[in-house]
This record gives structure tokens, sequence and C-alpha cells, in this order.
């Protein structure tokens, strides 16, 4: 495994992997994220993974007495990357998600389909079937970046965007495919609407998802979508 | 009980912001002026980190239904109590029945006023600052509106002392305009070159230092954008968004730079071309819409041999308040 260190300013470390999006590089941000976060010494604040980059911010106040702060940091994420040659991701966990898809809760369902020249039925099917990754969550709350969309169904984003759309949406954006976790606004074209709620701040854990995740989006009826609310 | 009568422009309750959560999305917030922050809470004895409320541009006017101890810092609000002009940096008793008022800043663009015993509003995420787009910690999840009524904490032993004094004589000094000015009047704001540095034109990385950008009026707590001579990258291909922090600098296609501030997104995916060094982020985000701003290039050593010299000179001053805080 190929990482790179750089400072992101004078309390942070940026490591960074081989700059794509595969489930190989995401297993490897994995488990070194995993290292980092184990035993974490005082001064580190936080690491947040990405697509192929871990950001580990320090707490320079608790590092004044080094003679290189920044240069203990990267010792200590180097140790890490070292071991995480020894460790196994996280489990792949399959969270199956449902969608009630076009009607007023997939308003741009049709002109996906007609984007593609497709009957909606078959956007719909084309979705369900995709192999999907959560590559990891950012935007807002529990929002995952989804990788595994058919590129048959790929769109590009809608020319104006809403001001708000409701969570549990479920659109497409060029070659990603994603769920909004809290309302806001956005130019993702909405195909349907999950009950699930992936940010629920009364329960813990809040968020629905993490990266690592296999997602199987499954179709639901209207009324299976309005029994699931109760 | 703190009972709001005009809210001001945005004014919200913010600690030192939410960390451990950007991996799920969630957004540090926080006060964007750290520095007021620690001597606002020192100033009435509670924790350095306690919830405050920050106040922006135009300060809110407040009805105080005890008696409270407040200390307002940063942007000066021409506050008055009654009428009669507040002090800034330095602890105040407010009378039971008593009216806070605050008008446009004079000078700064961010102020906080904290008050012994902190806002008893519920930890989110281990955090008590407010996280305005998702409507979670802080006052119900938002910016105070008219008629809210804020809930205080009980005051510890430090700020029950300082309390004591206050009623009793009050305080007549204030935190030194000599200390202050070193945080806020800097000639330049110091910045690191940044991970895409190399990528931009040699024209447009002495551009960046050589001329003036002013602060745009869309700038707000997620960022500043900021205007001037537009700045080239010499390649135009797209990065993988990442993690980036508060004080990072971004550059959008337009050229125009974006500084990420408080409320920043967790992740970003425009070039960046440089980091504004920690210490001189109280300086920049005292600015406001229109201001301008000077930037110089230092490397981290030099970023963090500042930062050291300021943490040095806050635990001087820290140890000096907490002597004066004794004295009757």
């Amino acid at each position: 495994m190929k990482v790179s260190y750089y400072p992101l300013g004078d309390q942070a470390v940026l490591l960074e992997f081989e700059q794509e999006v595969s489930p190989e590089i995401l297993s490897d941000v994995q488990c070194v994220y995993q290292e980092i976060k184990s035993d974490a010494p005082e001064w580190l604040i936080e690491a947040v993974p990405a697509y192929a980059s871990i950001t580990v911010h320090y707490d320079l106040k608790q590092l004044l007495h080094a003679e290189d702060a920044e240069a203990v940091v990267i010792d200590y994420v180097k140790e890490k990357v070292a071991a995480s040659k020894n460790s196994e991701p996280p489990e792949k966990r399959i969270v199956r998600i449902p969608v009630c898809y076009g009607g007023e809760f997939g308003p741009d369902l049709n002109e996906v389909a007609e984007y593609h020249q497709l009957a909606p039925d078959e956007v719909v099917k084309r979705h369900t079937n995709g192999d999907y990754t959560v590559y990891m969550l950012g935007f807002a709350p529990g929002f995952p970046y989804i990788g595994g969309l058919d590129a048959s169904i790929a769109t590009p984003r809608k020319k104006n965007p809403r001001s708000a759309i409701p969570a549990g949406s479920v659109g497409i954006a060029g070659q990603q495919t994603g769920v909004y976790s809290i309302e806001t606004p956005g130019g993702w074209q909405i195909i349907g609407r999950t009950p699930e709620k992936l940010f629920d701040i009364t329960k813990n854990p809040s968020f629905l998802l993490r990266a690592g995740d296999k997602i199987e989006f499954y179709p639901i009826t209207e009324k299976e979508y309005e029994e699931w609310q109760e | 009980m703190i009972k709001v009568i005009e809210a001001g422009l945005l004014s919200s309750i913010q600690d030192k912001g939410r960390t451990g959560y950007q991996e799920s999305g969630v957004i540090q917030s926080g006060v964007m002026d750290s520095f007021t922050l620690r001597i606002a809470n020192t100033l009435v004895g509670n924790n350095e980190s306690e919830g405050v409320l920050e106040l922006t541009l135009t300060g809110p006017t407040l009805e105080f239904t005890e008696d409270h101890l407040i200390a307002l810092c940063g942007a000066d609000f021409s506050a008055e109590i009654d009428g009669e002009p507040a002090p800034l940096w330095r602890p105040v008793v407010v009378k039971k029945g008593s009216t806070l008022h605050m008008r446009f800043s004079k000078t700064g663009c961010r102020g906080v006023l904290a008050v012994a015993g902190g806002f008893d509003v519920p930890d989110v995420f281990g955090s008590k600052s407010t996280y305005l787009r998702a409507g979670i910690g802080g006052f119900k999840g938002r910016a105070l509106d008219k008629e809210d009524v804020l809930p205080i904490g009980d005051p510890g032993k430090e700020s029950e002392a300082i309390f004591k004094r206050a009623k009793e004589s009050p305080f007549t000094w204030s935190v030194s305009g000599a200390y202050t000015d070193s945080v806020y009047s800097p000639e330049f704001i110091h910045v690191m070159p940044g991970l895409q540095f190399d990528e931009f034109t040699e024209e447009s990385k002495r551009t960046f230092t050589s001329s003036v950008y002013k602060l745009s009026k869309q700038s707000d707590r997620m960022g500043f954008r900021m205007e001037g001579e537009p700045l080239e990258r010499t390649v135009d291909e797209d990065i993988l968004s990442e993690g980036v922090s508060f004080g990072t600098i971004q550059v959008p296609s337009d050229g125009q730079p974006i500084i990420l501030l408080a409320d920043r997104q967790t992740l970003g995916g425009y070039p960046k071309i440089g980091q504004v060094a920690s210490v001189d982020l109280p300086a920049l985000i005292q600015k406001k819409p229109g201001e301008s701003v000077r930037f110089k290039w230092v490397t981290v050593k030099e970023a963090q041999q500042l930062f050291k010299k300021r943490e040095q000179e806050w635990q001087e001053l820290k140890w000096i308040m907490n002597k004066k805080l004794k004295e009757a």
C-alpha cells in the first residue's frame, strides 16, 4: 500500500492513498483508519476518512513540548500504516433500503427514463440491481457517497436545483446515487424515497450507514411506505 | 434566565465545536473566534470551552429575569445595560429586570457573550454548538429568535466567587488592548502552502500574496468568499473529495478563493492553494464583508512557532486574569 503524507496547515496531516475510487483502496483506508483510532494519543482530535485519504487532526496545544509536532504525528501514523497490513477491514454489512419509486416521492423518475429512452420500470430495475458500496459519509449527517450505479442510468444533475429536498429522497447525480439524510437544497434527480431514516438523532447509533457497507435497494409500494411510517 | 427581545442578525449558542463525528458527515461547528471563547469564559469563571452566545454584525437585545454575571468579548456592538455603556473584555453583573441592548458592530464582525454557569442546553454528540443546517445542538437547533427564553446553568464555585466580588464592587479593569491588538491587528494573515499549491501558475502564487483580497457579501460561518485577482491552475484534473480544516483555502474554477470556516462541510473537492495559520484565524474572522485582507506565506514550522508564542501569551494572560479576579 502506497501512502503519502502532507501537512494540511499547522494542526492536521493528510494521508493520501492511490487516488482512485475502488474497493481495494477503500479497504486500505478502512484498515489504516481503524489502527489510527485504536489507543489514540491525547493530541489526536479526530481522523476523517474519505475516498482515498485520511485527514488526521491534531491538537498542537498538546504537542508544544515537541521539537517538531508534525513529525510526531507523521511518525505515529506511519506506525499505524505499517500495523494495518496485518489487520482486516471491518465486516461488510449488507443494508437493505426500501424505496418507493416514482410518483410524488420520485418526481424525476420519468425525466430520467426519458433521458435514457427507457421505461420508468426499467430504470427502477436497473437501480435496484446495482452492486452498491458506501465509500464515505459527508455533505450532511449520515449522507452516503455510494459507488456502483449502473452506468446506463447515470444522469446529469438538474439544471435548476430544488430549494428543499425531503429527507429520505433517493437520487441520481452523474455516476452517483445517494439518499438525502436531512432536508436540504439540492440538484439531484429524485427517483424515489425511503421511509428509513439515515440520520436519527434519537437513536444510538444515529447513523444507519457507515463506510464499507453494501447497499441493496428494493422497491416498495406507496401503501407499504405509509405503513412503514407508523 | 435570559429573554430575547431582539435576536440580532445571527445569534447562536456555540462552544469549541463538535469533534469525533466528521466520519459520519457531522460538521465541527463551534465559535468562529476561539480566542473570545476562552477569554469570555475565563472572565466569568466557566470552563474555557463552555458554550457561549455568538453574535454577528448586529447584536441582540436581551432582558435578564435574574441577576447574572456576563462577559462580552470580540466585536464592539456599542452594548448598553439600561442605557449605560457596558464594557467589553470584563466581568459585568447584569441585575434582574435589566436590559442589555446592542447595535450594529462598530469594530469587528463577531462577538461572544459568556454567562456564569453557561447556557443550560443539552449536549448533542458531545457539544452545545448549534449546527444550523442540520437543526441540532444549541438552543433548539437554531439561531435565536424573538421571545426565546434561554435557560442558564448553575454557576460553579469559581463563578460564584467572581459574582460575589463583582456584586460587592464592580470590576474596573478590562483585558488590555495591547493584548487584544496583538491578536486582531496583524499586518498580514499568515498562510501555508496547500496540497495543490504547486499546481497553480507562478503568477498566481505571487498574486495571492502581492494583491489584496476583499471579503464578499456571500461570506458566512461556512466560509469566506474572497474577491480579487483570479488564481489559475496549470492543470484541470478533478480532485477526489477529501478532508479539509478550519482555514483551508480552496479555489473553485472561477479562481476566487474560498476560506473554509467553522461550519465548513467535512469534505472538499476543490484544489487547495493554502491554509490560514491557526493564530490568525481570530483576526480573519473579525473582518466584515467588504473589508480586505493581505496574505503572507509562512512554513508549517513558522506557523507552529507563532502558535506556540500565542499560547504562552495566553497562559500569562490567564494567570493575570485569574489573579485579578480573586482581588477584592
